[in-house]
């Protein structure tokens, strides 16, 4: 049967995209320090060896921090350009729009290093401020995407319902559009962190002193000893992804439940 | 007095106009329908009573009280949307009780007013149910019962029936009339279905092109239209051509063609229609009698209906069948003849 | 529509606004400070005054930085077709056959969810000379030698970054084949079309939209990523954007990276736009 030979692809494909993965978890509980068979035993070292590293904690600490005010802003961001696009005619709409997904269609390393030459130019020190910057651009346009769908979706009416029913513009934001944007909002915030906390291109290059979690990973990789312990960090991340990503599809589909429209 | 009074009303949207120039008055207390094609501009009217659009010309009073500048969330108007535009997120009791925040009644009296409002809308004991559990008969319920128990002075209503199937939509009319009976609030509503307009309304307001063609309580509107548009959006009439010769005391006298002179009764003729004008003969099927004398045609088609039949005449002289709608069934040829009291006599133009 | 239009327009573009201005900071302004370094030279740790084009002039000129272009783009083309090619099969699959739809996407993108790095840095330790695949297969004594042609050159680069890019391909392909109308294919299939021409004739050319658009995501970022040809291309491997990089490490030549940058800019998207147009319009010339 066809479909015999296009499900053990789709198996084999899975399996392609799930090895190196779990090259992370298999390798970190090895008891060794070189990456090769045969395994040599099991082990918890490495990730004890990671409560202790001060560099990698304060690297996290710093990209948790970029990464929350990242997914803040871009989501606010996002939030009012994509109800500016949505309920209004505006002209010139399309070309805002284009504009603002540029990123998309630049390589990171562009957005990096001309964000670097602004810093240079205007005397403003590399920090994380600056690489929170350079995050906006590409999660801005993500934000709006997830955000323009959700709106699109959204039965004008209930705005106008809530209006003749003696609300202000206020207390209908307060009291419809607010709640049924919820699930967007929550997928955009995920979504955006995300992306800003797996992040390297921008931030190697506007970081400065302060590294992120991704650039201190990188620092990491020309030590072949400290390589179970990096190893382990790359579980954890995975693990902790994970959770999120289930987390925010179980939000998302709360919110599906209940149909866009009124009718 | 007029409780609602549109003066002169214009809108437009760029373009030409939606709304063009149109004055009304509806008293407290009736059931007044806009009927009217889609882009007739009805739906735009009603989005102005209620605030969701701004006149560029004329005037919407309410009681007395002017209302262009008045926002929507202030106005003593209420709306039944199209789409229901039931809140996904509350349940059934939240979305009668949504526009009643802000007169912080205590729980007590609210609970009182939302169960009693549920009973009038035949909704009992579905206060918890959640919107997304509702049938679309349901759903328009719990949009009705969320505008009147506001108690506001005029309630809106936009093609409110429009989405349930047939039978459902039987039942629904005959509810709506008996709850705006029994409410006593001013109800409009716009739909494009002449079947709905005219079994609901006191009055009809037919609607074309942005202007208001004909105001009369629906017999009146059956009966005596005012125009070709009218008499042709509602029901189903036979037209034809004919002269006017003169115009007497209790009757005008009209040169008909294969129909011959008649004399019809003067209250049937439209007003300003002079002598020597080319005007339109209306006759609606029903009207249209067979007989054993009378002009002389051929069923060219008939459809059983039950009681009565629908048959499409050929007579001499003329392109198109004559609409009969009637119980005996004839054989063969037919004489028809056309009683006078029933033609109405309407001007050529449209 | 909601209220007067003429009050909502102001309130829209007000709306619109802030991110406009944000995005205007950071896109417009600096890539406009990239063409005007690239107009300068370096002498020393500054620029100098006045403008000149000898930087466009070596970077079109010198022989070296040419084929560095050259191979760039093919590498580039070559991850793109690769990871469009695998990853178009298991979009299908999942569109048309897969029972659970929505577990089979998580399960597809959960491998992402990881570090980048940390990916790219798995390929390096799978393919390397005693790296997984190498120890394994010794152990299974099935080679006697470790195999050295997996790492440190354009192939462990396609392989990497078809596994790294695999998501951004899988997702566009699979959303455009969900929006087919399934009776399109039945129709098809009614006036006599096999599977296989149905599949031609009508699946394929109504995916293009979702092709072009993962071939876009891919091609776009592989050739501004110096990360994957540097840990696991080897000398063979190397990318544009690894001598990008170069000029802004340390003590580099900012005015030469800023021309790199433009050019290899204005080289991605020339090709990219070839690509949608040339695509659109084979697409069209089939049907």
């Amino acid at each position: 049967m066809k479909h015999r030979a296009l499900s053990i692809y789709a198996f084999a494909y899975l399996a392609f995209l799930y090895v190196p993965v779990l090259v992370l978890p298999v390798f970190s509980f090895n008891n060794s320090e070189f990456i090769a068979f045969p395994l040599s035993g099991f082990t918890t070292r490495w990730y004890a060896g990671l409560a202790d590293d001060s560099a990698m904690l304060h690297a996290l600490a710093n990209s948790l921090k970029v990464a929350t005010v990242t997914a803040l802003l871009s989501t606010m961001l996002g939030l009012s350009a994509a109800k500016a696009v949505t309920h209004n005619r505006l002209k010139g709409a399309g070309a805002a729009l284009g504009f603002i997904s540029l990123p998309l269609f630049i390589p990171d390393i562009v957005l990096g290093i001309s964000l670097l030459l602004l810093l240079g130019a205007t005397g403003l020190p590399l920090s994380l401020a600056a690489v929170v910057l350079g995050h906006l651009l590409v999660c801005v346009p993500f934000a709006l995407t997830v955000l323009i769908a959700r709106f699109e979706g959204f039965d004008r009416n209930l705005e106008e319902a809530s209006t003749d029913l003696g609300e202000n513009g206020w207390m209908t934001f307060w009291r419809v559009t607010f709640p049924l944007m919820l699930p967007g909002i929550v997928a955009s915030l995920l979504l955006t962190f995300i992306t800003s906390f797996d992040e390297f291109l921008i931030a190697y290059f506007l970081s400065g002193t302060e590294a992120t979690l991704p650039i201190y990973i990188w620092g990491q990789l020309r030590f072949p000893e400290r390589l179970p312990m990096v190893l382990a960090l790359g579980a954890l991340i995975l693990t902790a992804s994970v959770g999120l990503v289930i987390l925010a599809e179980y939000l998302r589909n709360l919110g599906a439940k209940k149909p866009m429209v009124g009718a | 007095m007029s409780f609602l009074t549109l003066s002169q009303v214009g809108k437009s949207f760029g373009g030409p106009p939606v709304v063009d120039q149109v004055s009304l008055e509806v008293p407290r207390g009736e059931f007044f329908s806009l009927l009217g094609p889609s882009g007739c501009g009805k739906t735009t009217l009603l989005r102005m009573i209620a605030g969701f659009e701004t006149p560029d010309s004329g005037t919407i009073a309410i009681d007395g009280e002017v209302m262009n500048r008045v926002p929507p969330h202030l106005r003593p108007t209420n709306m039944v949307f199209q789409s229901y535009a039931i809140f996904p997120h509350l349940n059934v009791f939240d979305n009668i009780a949504y526009g009643l925040r802000k007169l912080k009644l205590p729980k007590d009296s609210l609970r009182a007013r939302i169960d009693s409002m549920l009973a009038t809308v035949r909704l009992e004991g579905l206060g918890q149910r959640a919107a997304d559990q509702l049938s679309g008969g349901q759903r328009q319920r719990v949009a009705l019962a969320r505008a009147l128990v506001r108690e506001p002075k005029i309630l809106l209503l936009d093609e409110p029936l429009g989405a349930l199937d047939k039978r459902l939509r039987e039942a629904m009319q005959i509810e709506l009339r008996a709850l705006q009976r029994k409410v006593g609030i001013t109800f409009v509503l716009v739909t494009h279905d002449q079947e709905e307009a005219l079994s609901l309304s006191d009055r009809v307001g037919v609607m074309e092109g942005g202007k208001i063609l004909q105001i009369a309580a629906p017999r009146e509107l059956y009966e005596r239209p005012a125009c070709r548009a009218v008499a042709d959006f509602i029901g189903e009439i036979n037209f034809f051509h004919a002269t006017l010769r003169e115009i007497g005391g209790e009757s005008f006298t009209v040169n008909a063609g294969v129909l011959g002179i008649l004399q019809l009764p003067v209250a049937n003729l439209a007003p300003g229609i002079e002598p020597g004008d080319h005007i339109l003969l209306a006759i609606r099927p029903e009207h249209v009698v067979f007989a054993r004398e009378g002009l002389a045609g051929e069923i060219a088609a008939a459809t059983f209906l039950g009681e009565r039949s629908h048959f499409h005449v050929r007579i001499s002289g003329r392109n198109e069948p004559v609409a009969v709608s009637s119980a005996a069934p004839p054989s063969g040829t037919v004489h028809l003849q056309f009683p006078p009291e029933h033609m109405v006599g309407l001007p050529i133009d449209t | 529509m909601t209220v007067d239009r003429g009050r909502n327009l102001g309130r829209g573009y007000r709306l619109l606004a802030p991110t406009l201005a944000v995005m205007g900071l950071g896109l417009a302004a600096p890539l406009l400070l990239m063409a005007v370094t690239s107009l300068k030279s370096q002498n020393g740790i500054s620029l100098t005054e006045g403008w000149t084009l000898a930087q466009y002039g070596a970077v079109l000129g010198r022989a070296s930085y040419r084929s560095l272009f050259l191979r760039s783009v093919l590498i580039s083309g070559a991850v793109t077709i690769v990871t469009v090619g695998l990853a178009y099969p298991i979009a299908y699959y999942v569109a048309f056959h897969a029972r659970h739809k929505f577990i089979w996407l998580v399960a597809l993108t959960i491998p992402f969810w990881t570090s980048y790095l940390l990916r790219v840095f798995a390929w390096k330790i799978i393919l390397g000379f005693n790296g997984v695949i190498n120890s394994a297969l010794m152990r299974l004594h099935l080679i006697g030698q470790p195999l050295e042609f997996l790492l440190y050159n354009p192939f462990a680069v396609v392989v990497t970054l078809a596994h790294a890019w695999a998501a951004f391909a899988i997702l566009p392909i699979y959303v455009s084949l969900e929006k087919i109308d399934r009776s399109l294919l039945e129709a098809a299939g009614d006036l006599g079309d096999s599977r296989l021409r149905r599949f031609l004739r009508v699946t394929l050319p109504l995916s293009m939209p979702g092709v072009i658009g993962a071939a876009i995501l891919i091609f776009v970022p592989t050739t501004g990523d110096f990360v994957t040809p540097q840990l696991v291309g080897g000398t063979k491997g190397i990318m544009i954007a690894n001598l990008i990089e170069a000029q802004f490490n340390g003590v580099g030549n900012w005015p030469l990276g800023a021309a790199l940058s433009l050019v290899s800019m204005a080289l991605v998207g020339v090709l990219a736009g070839l690509f949608v147009a040339s695509a659109r319009a084979a697409t069209r010339a089939a049907r």
